[in-house]
């Protein structure tokens, strides 16, 4: 094996046997270095030079001359102040934050609830239909799921407006032009495709669970609420607190689908589905304003990723072994 | 388990509770299916139902007929899925492969030049702007396959650990005895012991392409080289602009001509199939993913 050399470290010969070792493993390593050129490559050019790219958030950006072309924002920090003078800045940022909170609640909060329920189901054919049917939704494209909820809220034959309101003698509602509406559509949106995600990792976490401890625990009359509070609960939560920390360092980002496409892109409702990344698209390629993209794109990344940082830092420091790093 | 009242009892609530659920799950499917196959009129007057008036196939009919382009769509999203995945599972395999060889030179650098790729990212204008600017990419089938989906670092580390677990040292240490080189090595030792996770991987990069309608959105605006989801983004935008008249007439006419009500559903419905169809046999690795993936790599 190279590496694992003998070096006697005498003078002349100790040295050329170096000298001998290192060529050997290069030729040792060189196709594996080679073979791993393509992937290391690709990363590169997708991650890295974009990120080279955020400088283009203090520059006046235009398509022709690329970001390194183009001309400096003078001062340098104008983009920003267009920004942030704007109510766009605290609106997106709003959203974005006070969504991500609600997803996390609900979907982890239920996510548990079902992942027990599940569990606790004697019936394994009825297990496998619960689980298939809870995930299942997570698989769809946002475009699909658009598509579904415009069957269910289209002014003109939507179901909600032809079927369901009027069994209880109410007036249809434009639905794709009522803000107050869609915190509550996306929720329920986010809830009905992400929840599998999570409920399948509770349930995995929960299997992981010693049934012995069930068993000694009803022996010694615990109740069913009792088991669930003081052995399930207790032993899922290093799970809990790997997912939603993972969700907390995301806070800064959002699902573009979901703000895009589920609101059909509908001008009306952009107070409530506004979001740091519908924002950046719009910015970009609807309003051809590349520069306030740009600016907030950066804001998006920099502060997303000192997020990361203190969340994973915070976890690091009241439990080690779940830090993602 | 012991057979008491209460234990009886909560397992009423549990099937209850689960079964309204599963019911919450499947019913927006069931609509969707179902409005593919509600004869137009009926759709137009009663709106999109659960129990339509009258069924037809039209819509199917029609698809079969006159769905050149969504043919064409669909055959796109197909090439794009099979290349993507294979270059996807070709390059992360080889990466990880090398990531997971205990004396590789340089190990940690290069296992946190990766990871550190899922901490940070420029985001969509610095990104847009070099693959547009500087690679060309717009309008060629190339904006569907390389943007963001080619290769992730996550499943690459996946790969990696999975490697390091299962395959031994002694094992490569045997085959360079044996006299086999590097390549070979990867080729008949660390693929075929990997299998299982390339599967899990693989899985998840072909329902990325198969569900991909940004790439599309972002860099193509000519529909030859769109999948079936731009096809249908495309198609329920332009419903949007019609109906809340921000569309000249001419551009109305145009739209007029363009499958209806039914038929966007059952395109709708013909996009999920593939889905559906594998679901039942696959479920096993969506869901060994999803708990592999939440661990950290």
């Amino acid at each position: 094996m190279p590496g694992m050399h003998r070096n006697n470290g005498e003078g002349r010969l100790g040295l050329m046997e170096k000298k001998n070792n290192r060529l050997a493993k290069f030729k040792y390593w060189l196709p594996v270095f080679i073979m791993m050129l393509p992937g290391l490559l690709y990363l590169f050019i997708n991650n890295y030079i974009p990120m080279g790219g955020l400088i283009s958030a203090f520059k006046q950006v235009n398509f022709a001359d690329g970001i390194y072309g183009s001309p400096w924002a003078d001062p340098w920090y104008k983009n920003f102040i267009y920004l942030f003078t704007s109510k766009d800045a605290l609106e997106i940022t709003r959203n974005t934050i006070l969504y991500n909170f609600a997803f996390i609640l609900v979907n982890n909060s239920l996510g548990i609830a079902i992942a027990i329920f599940i569990s606790d189901v004697q019936s394994k054919r009825a297990k496998k239909v619960y689980q298939s049917a809870i995930l299942f939704p997570f698989l769809m494209s946002m475009v699909i799921v658009s598509y579904i909820v415009f069957a269910l809220l289209s002014n003109e034959n939507g179901m909600l407006n032809k079927s369901i309101l009027p069994l209880f003698g109410m007036e249809p509602v434009s639905w794709y032009a009522t803000p107050q509406a869609w915190p509550v559509i996306l929720i329920l949106v986010n809830f009905w495709k992400g929840v599998g995600y999570g409920c399948l990792i509770y349930i995995a976490s929960i299997a992981g669970i010693d049934k012995a401890i069930y068993e000694a625990a009803r022996i010694d009359g615990a109740s069913r609420l009792q088991l669930i509070g003081h052995i399930t609960l207790p032993s899922i939560v290093p799970s809990v607190i790997t997912l939603v920390m993972l969700n907390v360092s995301k806070i800064f980002f959002s699902d573009f689908g979901l703000f895009y496409q589920v609101p059909q892109n509908s001008g009306a409702i952009y107070s409530t589905t506004n979001t740091i990344d519908t924002y950046v698209y719009r910015a970009l390629l609807q309003q051809n304003n590349p520069s306030m993209s740009a600016a907030a794109g950066f804001y998006q990344s920099i502060v997303g990723f000192v997020l990361v940082l203190a969340v994973n830092a915070l976890v690091r420091k009241f439990s080690k072994e779940n830090a993602l790093f | 388990m012991l057979k008491t009242r209460e234990n009886r009892r909560y397992q009423i609530l549990c099937n209850v509770v689960l079964a309204l659920l599963t019911i919450f799950m499947v019913f927006p499917f069931a609509l969707l299916f179902m409005s593919s196959i509600t004869e137009e009129n009926t759709l137009i007057m009663n709106g999109y139902s659960l129990f339509p008036r009258k069924l037809s196939l039209e819509a199917y009919k029609y698809i079969f007929q006159n769905g050149q382009k969504i043919f064409h769509a669909y055959g796109v999203t197909i090439f794009v899925t099979v290349a993507g995945t294979c270059i996807n599972l070709w390059m992360s395999s080889m990466l990880a492969f090398g990531l997971s060889r205990k004396n590789l030179p340089f190990r940690r650098v290069i296992t946190f030049y990766v990871f550190f790729t899922m901490l940070f990212n420029g985001g969509l204008v610095p990104t847009y702007m070099m693959y547009t600017g500087t690679f060309h990419i717009k309008n060629t089938i190339f904006a569907m396959i390389v943007p963001n989906l080619l290769m992730s670092a996550v499943n690459v580390l996946l790969v990696r650990t999975y490697f390091t677990n299962s395959i031994p040292e002694a094992l490569y240490e045997a085959a360079e005895i044996d006299g086999a080189g590097q390549m070979r090595i990867y080729f008949q030792v660390a693929l075929p012991l990997g299998k299982p996770i390339l599967v899990t991987t693989g899985l998840f990069a072909a329902l990325g392409y198969w569900n991909d309608w940004t790439n599309g959105l972002y860099y193509v605006n000519q529909e030859q080289f769109w999948g079936i989801q731009n096809l249908l983004n495309k198609m329920i935008s332009d419903v949007q602009a019609l109906t809340s008249g921000l569309m000249s007439k001419e551009m109305a006419g145009m739209i007029a001509t363009m499958p209806s009500v039914s038929v966007r559903m059952a395109i709708a419905f013909v996009a999920m199939l593939p889905i559906l169809a594998v679901y039942p046999f696959l479920q096993k690795y969506f869901a060994e993913g999803i708990a592999m993936g939440a661990v950290k790599g």
